[in-house]
């Protein structure tokens, strides 16, 4: 018999074989993928998103859009007719943290870039029922007043820059200008209409 | 394609992991009793005893079971360079699995099965097909995924989306026209006038705009805005303001409003122009595009041609 007094009485003892335990999937399921081709190679034609798609993409965070909407259409028949190609490692390569969700309320949002027009975008943004009666999305009205602040904008993509996402100096210095004063409904619509158009082919 | 390296660490880890457990099972079943007794482990908590009992025989059955089916899974899915044995049928050969072939084989499966019927409808024109009941619920179905974000799922539109079921058409109601529409889009250029008319000159314009299609208006302010009406939106919308199809001005004088017939909406839509957009669907709609767009114009057709 092992004596499992031992680890149940040691408290960083259990803690260690929890955390050995809980990892044991991760070290053949995720770890191999950091070094794969297919995970770390972006898609051909993938750009880093520009100053004014990044602040969209934060405003995307701080409102939940991805708590009720995915950005992960699946490799299945259903979900790349409605939606389009099946999404792929290669376009998530830049993402920190990436969006992909887990549930969806509303539709995958994974190619929604230049499906509607940016009028839609706005007209659905300020009442979501102006546009679809049907919706229970929320409305997001002060997106149209409040502006973009683009103090941090540079910080934002250094540090995205470490991890590498390949920011210019260039694209760095004009960040701030770029975005400044901009109503967030610009920044969003504009982070929303590039989604997913580098892959157009299933 | 794996490395060597991390084609090592998979299939040590994961075959030590089924091996492992195995011995596990065996390790801990040694020097167990063969049958329940009313001895204690020993363990006293809070006076709660743990009897010391061998582990029931289905518990352990079910325990080499997930070792057998871990080694079954394996087998079919693969494992580090090893593909599997499943196979899946793509392009008529049968190929490795993998989520993609899994996926074209799901998709050619289905084509095979919905490209006869496509041919047919396709081979139908459109104002023959809009009198097949099953067409046109297909033409439905496409409408309600593809189109009702912006038109509505009862195609009535919205303020800036346009009504399909009014027999009214910025860009003509024609078979030809509807698909070309759908297909290649449709890009709105209303320009912004208040700049050239200022601010009374765009009050009168709105009275004038008003006038054509018969709302209240004031008439002094429209016969203001007459000569200037031919010199700047003749063009598109024409001497008489019935519009122009071809370039998607729409007529004036039928009291059908894109952007709504009120005073404060017209004056906005003259004071900063509007560009409404219909996004091109032919890469959208992914395989078969032209049969689709073939049964969205049905659909489209018949909700004003029925």
């Amino acid at each position: 018999m092992i004596k499992h007094d031992n680890i149940e009485k040691s408290l960083p003892l259990m803690v260690v074989m929890i955390v050995i335990a809980l990892s044991w999937g991760g070290m053949v399921e995720i770890v191999p993928l950091f070094w794969h081709d297919d995970t770390t190679t972006p898609v051909e034609g993938l750009e880093p998103l520009s100053a004014l798609e990044l602040e969209g993409r934060d405003i995307y965070i701080r409102e939940g859009c991805h708590v009720c909407h995915t950005q992960m259409v699946r490799p299945f028949r259903a979900e790349t007719e409605r939606y389009g190609p099946y999404s792929v490692s290669g376009e998530s390569v830049y993402e920190h943290p990436f969006l992909w969700g887990s549930k969806r309320t509303g539709p995958d949002l994974a190619r929604v870039g230049g499906r509607y027009s940016d009028e839609w975008h706005r007209a659905h943004m300020y009442n979501p029922r102006d546009v679809v009666p049907e919706s229970v999305m929320p409305s997001y009205p002060w997106l149209f007043e409040d502006k973009v602040d683009g103090r941090l904008t540079p910080k934002k993509m250094e540090a995205l820059r470490i991890v590498g996402v390949p920011y210019t100096d260039a694209d760095i210095e004009g960040a701030k200008a770029a975005v400044d004063g901009k109503p967030e409904i610009e920044a969003l619509v504009a982070y929303l209409q590039q989604l997913g158009t580098v892959i157009t082919k299933r | 394609m794996l490395s060597t390296f991390w084609q090592v660490w998979i299939v040590v880890i994961v075959l030590g992991s089924i091996i492992g457990c195995g011995v596990l099972i065996q390790y801990t079943s040694r020097g167990q009793r063969k049958e329940e007794t009313d001895q204690t482990t020993g363990h006293d908590y809070d006076g709660i005893q743990e009897l010391d009992n061998p582990l029931p025989r289905w518990w352990v059955m079910m325990f080499w079971a997930t070792i057998v089916f871990g080694v079954a899974y394996l087998g079919v899915y693969g494992l580090g360079n090893f593909n599997g044995l499943l196979t899946v049928e793509v392009d008529g050969e049968q190929v490795t699995w993998t989520s993609g072939n899994q996926w074209k084989a799901e998709v050619q499966a289905f084509e095979k099965t919905i490209e006869p019927l496509y041919a047919e409808y396709s081979a139908t024109p459109v104002t023959e097909l809009v009198n097949n009941e099953e067409a046109l619920l297909s033409g439905q179905r496409l409408f309600k995924s593809n189109c009702s974000v912006c038109h509505g799922s009862n195609a009535k539109g919205a303020q800036g989306f346009p009504n399909l079921t009014d027999s009214d058409w910025l860009y003509g109601g024609s078979p030809e026209q509807i698909k070309h529409t759908l297909a290649m889009g449709r890009q709105g250029a209303m320009p912004a006038w208040g700049g050239v008319l200022g601010e009374e000159g765009t009050a009168n314009m709105t009275q004038y705009v008003r006038s054509l299609s018969g709302l209240k208006h004031d008439a002094d302010a429209a016969a203001a805005a007459a000569p200037q009406y031919q010199m700047l939106c003749m063009a598109c919308h024409g001497a008489e303001g019935k519009g122009n199809q071809l370039v998607g001005a729409p007529n004036l004088t039928d009291d059908v409003w894109l952007y709504g017939g009120s005073t404060k909406q017209i004056e906005f839509t003259l004071k900063h122009g509007r560009n409404g957009k219909m996004p091109a669907h032919q890469e959208i709609l992914g395989n078969n595009a032209d049969a689709k767009i073939h049964l969205l114009t049905t659909y489209v057709y018949s909700l004003s041609n029925k």
